[in-house]
């Protein structure tokens, strides 16, 4: 048991069953073996290209569909099955936040009711004027004042900001000790992306809320958390300190995200360049025929024979830092440090013309 | 979406058609009494079979009866049908449709299945079957069976529209929450598809006019009502058509025409809307005549 932790993904696998054409059926294996861990108050971003599985994996947290393998734990208790109460028990604990401020909020009710919907389910107790105070108090947290102003609004009088707001306000209405938020701003106005952020972290300093921030940018995750997660094909690649795994990532792909954002520094003057970038990474694999092995090889620099056939072990390299790449057990791990992605690329370029 | 749709003239017209027969049903038999001072149902054996007069305005019918009281009786009786069997009709596709689609596994597994027995069953031999064992009941009864025997459709619709908005991400947001599975199903889903079931509605409707019509036309009805079914098959066993009676089965074969092409317009109407398709050769000339007004302008 870890008490340590609000919240746990301990080796959970999600497969989906997809029916093609003609009857045949295969299976997409959007998460293989992760875990994740989240203590109270801490921001963990989930980096990843799209594809990866970063939202099965918050799906899976937010218990819309059980594991394949492995267990979600709550406070260290192992959580299955259950009927609505327990349901709704875990989730006046856990919240999702949607990628989408747009199809998030039922474009036919107004801020008021969903506020009221989810403290009237999650505090039975509270009277209409004592709901309506939270309501209130909800909104001005994050941010939308005068809260009067907001309450009466539909979804479609609002911006994308102000929606996200609002779906932000509905989840804290049953005051969660864990957000999950599922690349919460990739759908913003670049020019707001930043509020967005700063909302989040004044979240967990005054409410102490565990974050899982999940994106598919590693600029936005370098700005707002603590701890970095690195997802690739449905694996958790490496995972540790932010510094250190920015400083000195200890897997090729880690390396390959970080060298293709853009540089913080540059950026500081030019927000819009602080978001963009990160596209062209080749090619993700198939998740429904994933590479036997360490499922990066195909785009790694490095690969080794043994890549091809063997999926690397963990390599823990203290302070909670570990990474998942053959480099490590072969003493290798050095060359990450001493050329970039894109020069490795190129030296491996002939010889893949030769062979 | 909420009013724009009136401002299409197909529906304007249309919903224009609709509101004049549910006023006629209404207030038909105060009108015809008040009004025309005759009773549909008196011999009246002094005019049988006359043409249109000052006296009857529409003629009178074999047995001596005021066409025009009829027509206006009948509207009652057929409207009555029409909105008893489309409202059986619709609330049953949407107690089967929407619970299936929203829930599906097994829930949708069995409804389903009783869906697809309703669309392959022969629904017309049938509804001749129970409607000839209950002959004589009342139109009500002829409404029940109508709405009861035509909801097929419609659920399958409802089924499809739900399962795509119960995966939808507000409806997991919500369910989230810990909102409750019929409160999902009525806040949530239902709201949605106000649209399609108003539409349904009136196909609904329509049919029931004509499925009552048809069947009054077979000789299975109840013959003692007045309806515009009653009085066309009325019309028929007296070979009314031979004998040029044109006055008796003209007027309400036309109400029932009309009627249709009512709710025909409101459906295309609210059909362009909702697929905007439709609407490009619209806005296509709008552009056009907008840059031509331009044109001219600037020229001035
Ligand atoms: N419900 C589902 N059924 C089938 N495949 C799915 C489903 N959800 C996700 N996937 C597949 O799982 C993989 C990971 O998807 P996702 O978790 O959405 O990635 P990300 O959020 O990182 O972009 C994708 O290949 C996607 O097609
Ligand atoms: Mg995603």
């Amino acid at each position: 048991m870890s008490p340590d932790y609000v919240l746990e993904a301990r080796n959970v696998s999600k497969h989906f069953t997809v029916r093609g054409s003609l009857g045949r059926s295969a299976v997409v294996q959007a998460v293989q073996d992760a875990t994740v861990r989240l203590k109270p108050g801490q921001i963990l971003a989930l980096v990843g290209e799209s594809g990866s599985g970063k939202t099965t994996l918050a799906r899976l947290l937010a218990r819309f569909y059980e594991p394949t393998s492995g267990e979600i734990a709550l406070r260290g208790e192992p959580v299955a099955g259950g009927g609505r109460a327990a349901r709704r028990a875990y989730h006046s604990d856990v919240q999702l936040i949607f990628q989408d401020p747009f199809g998030s909020l039922n474009p036919l009710h107004r801020v008021r009711y969903n506020l009221d919907r989810a403290l009237k389910l999650h505090h039975p107790s509270l009277d209409g004027d004592a709901r309506l105070r939270r309501a209130t108090a909800l909104l001005e947290r994050v941010s939308l004042t005068p809260a009067a102003d907001y309450l009466d609004k539909f979804p479609h009088e609002l911006s994308g900001g102000q929606r996200q707001r609002v779906v932000i306000a509905r989840a804290l209405a049953v005051e969660p000790k864990v957000l999950l938020g599922d690349e919460p701003i990739s759908m913003l106005d670049v020019s707001i992306r930043l509020e967005m952020l700063n909302l989040l972290e004044k979240l967990r300093a005054e409410d102490g809320l565990a974050l899982l921030y999940i994106t598919h940018d590693i600029a936005s995750a370098r700005y707002l958390c603590d701890d970095i997660a690195v997802m690739y094909a449905g694996q958790m690649v490496e995972s540790g300190p932010k510094e250190e795994v920015i400083a000195a990532p200890q897997h090729p792909y880690t390396k390959l995200l970080i060298e293709s954002s853009p540089d913080p520094e540059r950026a500081a003057g030019d927000r819009d360049e602080l978001f963009e970038g990160a596209d062209e990474l080749g090619e993700p694999p198939s998740l429904i025929d994933p590479p036997a092995g360490c499922r990066f090889h195909p785009r790694c620099p490095f690969a080794m024979t043994q890549c091809r056939s063997e999926a690397p072990p963990v390599t823990g390299l203290g302070d909670g830092h570990w990474a998942r790449c053959w480099l490590h057990q072969h003493g290798r791990a050095g060359e990450l440090a001493r050329t970039t992605h894109a020069a490795a690329m190129a030296r491996r370029a002939p010889q893949e013309v030769a062979t | 979406m909420r009013t724009e749709f009136l401002r299409s003239w197909k529906v304007r017209t249309g919903l224009g058609g609709i509101l004049f027969f549910v006023l006629l049903a209404v207030l038909g038999p105060w009108l015809v009494d008040a009004l025309l001072g005759v009773d549909p149902r008196a011999n009246d054996t002094s005019a049988i079979a006359q043409p249109p007069s000052g006296e009857h305005l529409l003629g009178t019918n074999q047995f001596g009866e005021d066409v025009l009281a009829q027509t206006i009786a009948g509207a009652r009786g057929s409207m009555f049908v029409g909105f008893l069997g489309a409202a059986v009709g619709t609330v049953m596709a949407i107690l089967v449709g929407v619970p299936a689609g929203y829930f599906g596994g097994r829930v949708d597994a069995a409804l389903n299945f009783v869906t697809n027995i309703f669309l392959v069953m022969p629904v017309l031999p049938l509804i001749l079957i129970v409607a000839g064992y209950l002959q004589g009941t009342g139109l009500w009864v002829i409404a029940l069976i109508i709405g009861l025997f035509g909801w097929s459709g419609g659920a399958r619709t409802l089924r499809a529209q739900s399962l795509s908005l119960s995966g939808r991400d507000f409806v997991r947001a919500m369910q989230m929450l810990g909102e409750r599975g019929h409160r999902l199903v009525f806040a949530e889903v239902l709201p949605h598809l106000t649209g399609i079931i108003a539409s349904m509605f009136l196909h609904a409707m329509i049919g029931a006019v004509l499925a009552e019509a048809g069947l009054a036309f077979l000789g299975i009805s109840d013959a003692s009502a007045i309806s515009w079914g009653t009085m066309i098959q009325s019309a028929q066993t007296q070979s009314a058509v031979l004998r040029g009676l044109w006055w008796w089965f003209i007027p309400p074969g036309l109400c029932i025409a009309l009627i249709g092409t009512a709710a025909a317009l409101v459906n295309f109407g609210v059909d362009e809307l909702a697929n905007p398709k439709l609407r490009t050769a619209r806005r296509k000339t709008v552009r056009r005549t907008a840059a031509a007004l331009e044109k001219t302008g600037s020229q001035a």
